[in-house]
């Protein structure tokens, strides 16, 4: 049950960081990804700023044996760079330049009720089936 | 004089990172949005979908609240129709091909010094710059 509050707790901090940095927003991110136009570097201080507690946490798990509420970390292991890595990254990086959205501030943005969003998210877990059922994974 | 948008950027990333904190020592998962939508909407093998949900169950009500005291600010998405059916199929697709995306390779890989997620990162954030540029310039042509 601790496990499900700090989940929520931990969603509800994630979600209204995303307002707060104004990530939600397409045209703020494209100003970011536009580099030859007038650029705004917001995107990479809202990244900075959460490396900070993240890297503390990270720093902090090496002294743990399990997390404080789950029997077991589930971290990701995987050391070697592959195809799948590189193509998925580069096609996400795509679809991400089109629109303006990712995966965390298009579910965030769906509070605004723009059917633009809703659209864009049908698609993206539709993109997420396709890959569920052409690779069995 | 620091513009204000930019106090908020720290603010709302320095939220993120607590989030991606949080998550990490109580629940000992990754808070990469990608792979939790796979899971909360059982798309995946992996993972726990109650927890999957739940998370981001709150990541849309924490969003709800920000707007609310926020004032209900807009967002601008300029994107066409298709623009925005191919978008959201490769960003669906791409984020599990490649195991993740900016919150779990941007924010949460990087963190513990994970080279995948470095090159990850440097990939989509390239081609994302790259996507623009070359949409101004057809867009700019046409």
């Amino acid at each position: 049950m601790k496990a499900l509050l700090t989940a929520l707790v931990s969603g509800l901090l994630f979600g209204g960081g995303l307002v707060i940095s104004d990530m939600v927003n397409p045209e703020r991110v494209l100003g970011f990804l536009d580099v030859t136009g007038a650029w705004d570097p917001a995107l990479l201080v809202v990244m900075a700023a959460a490396l900070l507690p993240s890297v503390i946490a990270y720093q902090i798990k090496a002294k743990l044996r399990s997390p404080l509420c789950e029997t077991s970390f589930q971290v990701p292991t995987r050391r070697h760079l592959d195809g799948r890595l590189l193509i998925g990254a580069a096609l996400f990086g795509i679809g991400w330049g089109l629109v303006g959205l990712c995966p965390g501030p298009a579910l965030a943005a769906l509070t605004t009720g723009d059917w633009q969003v809703v659209v864009f998210v049908l698609s993206m877990l539709s993109g997420v089936a396709a890959y569920r059922w052409t690779s069995d994974r | 004089m620091i513009s204000q948008h930019l106090i908020f950027a720290g603010i709302g990333g320095s939220l993120i990172g607590l989030s991606a904190a949080l998550f990490l020592l109580m629940n000992g998962r990754i808070a990469g949005i990608s792979g939790l939508t796979a899971q909360a909407t059982k798309l995946t093998r992996d993972g726990s979908l109650p927890t999957a949900l739940i998370f981001l169950l709150g990541l849309i009500g924490g969003a709800l609240a920000a707007r609310y005291l926020l004032g209900w600010p807009r967002i601008q998405i300029t994107a066409s129709a298709p623009l925005l059916i191919i978008g959201g199929l490769l960003v669906g697709y791409g984020t599990r091909l490649g195991s993740g995306c900016t919150s779990g390779h941007g924010v949460c890989g990087i963190a513990r010094f994970s080279i995948r997620s470095l090159v990850a990162t440097a990939v989509f954030i390239t081609m994302a710059i790259v996507t623009v540029f070359i949409v101004k310039l057809v867009e700019g042509a046409v």
